[in-house]
């Protein structure tokens, strides 16, 4: 089958999947508990996303941890998110010199 | 109105640096199943999802079905009409259909994150820079791991792999350090998740988080509910 097609069908299924519920949900939901639960929803999903795949994100358990903890420490301290960012990586990528 | 924009492109930035460590390694993968660099780029530039353009070339490389290809692309991506349901509650005025026509293309998991962590109403500018430098990022990682997949120091593209980690712990730690409601739903989430990883390994990463999210959230929205003021 033409490449073409499988990544038009990609493409617009994904499209679809973010652009329905954005254009159409014009309202402000009344119900406190659905809107409590969208408040929540962010933090939960980074919070899954991070733990525990951070520890293997660089291949290197050690390495991970001392970005992890870089990033702990930073972000504690409401450091900018580019900074947090940056300086996890670089912390990973030193513990990785040793 | 222009420093909305600005302001869009400099909390993109580390979006854009950590998609561009993780799409390099996309674009590695995408020549390794026979797809030119053209069509990877042009993947990443049309889907701007790292699981379902993975998912996806696998089936282009066994030569699956369409049905296959769309069933596939729900299931990983479903968690984005979520995220726009959510967005939709913050949005600015000045979001008319062909904004939020437009902008909806950028809804990824990172801009989804940044975004609802502003205190302030999403306006068309500021969104259209966060997904315009996370997009350049992105397509462009995709480009250069198609074409040069070997030639970063391992040591480097290893680091990079925390960037958008470091990112997401600098979102979250903050409010749960304030909010005690916040810290517990964040803790039961990463909790779920450990258990997901390490227990009911059958489940894909995709469904694992979104599984975790909605069951620690349905929590949170039950033991403290949020009222208007706190939003």
């Amino acid at each position: 089958m033409n490449i073409a097609l499988y990544v038009i069908v990609m493409a617009v299924v994904t499209y679809l999947i973010r652009m329905i519920p954005f254009v159409f949900f014009r309202k402000k939901i009344k119900s406190k508990f659905f809107r409590s639960f969208l408040y929540y929803i962010p933090y939960a999903v980074l919070s899954a996303m991070t733990i525990p795949a951070i520890f293997y994100s660089t291949g290197n358990i050690i390495t991970a941890i001392a970005g992890t903890v870089t990033a702990f420490v930073l972000s504690y301290f409401n450091l900018p998110l580019i900074v947090v960012a940056l300086s996890a990586t670089a912390m990973a990528f030193i513990a990785g010199l040793f | 109105m222009k420093s909305d924009f600005l302001r869009g492109i400099s909390h993109g930035i580390p979006i854009a640096l950590g998609y561009l460590s993780v799409s390099f390694g996309f674009g590695i993968k995408a020549v390794s199943v026979g797809i030119s660099i053209l069509w990877a780029s042009l993947i990443s530039a049309t889907n701007l999802t790292s699981a379902g353009q993975t998912a996806g070339i696998d089936i282009i490389a066994v030569g699956g079905t369409l049905i296959e290809m769309i069933l596939v692309q729900l299931t990983i991506n479903i968690r984005y009409s979520l995220m726009a349901i959510s967005l939709s509650q913050k949005l600015d005025k000045n979001f008319t259909l062909l904004h939020r026509l437009v902008a909806s293309y950028g809804i990824t998991d990172e801009i989804f994150g940044v975004c609802s962590a502003q205190k302030e109403k999403l306006t068309p500018l500021y969104m259209y820079g966060i997904i315009l430098i996370s997009a350049i990022g992105w397509v462009s990682g995709t480009a250069l791991g198609a074409t040069a997949g070997q030639l970063l120091p391992e040591s480097v593209s290893n680091a990079l792999g925390i960037v958008l980690y470091g990112m997401f712990m600098a979102i979250i730690i903050p409010p749960a350090r304030r909010q005690k409601s916040v810290l517990i739903v964040v803790i039961l989430s990463a909790l779920t998740s450990i258990l997901f990883k390490y227990l009911f390994t059958a489940v894909s990463s995709g469904f694992a988080v979104i599984i975790s999210a909605v069951i620690a959230s349905v929590v949170g929205a039950i033991v403290f509910p949020v009222g208007e003021e706190n939003e």
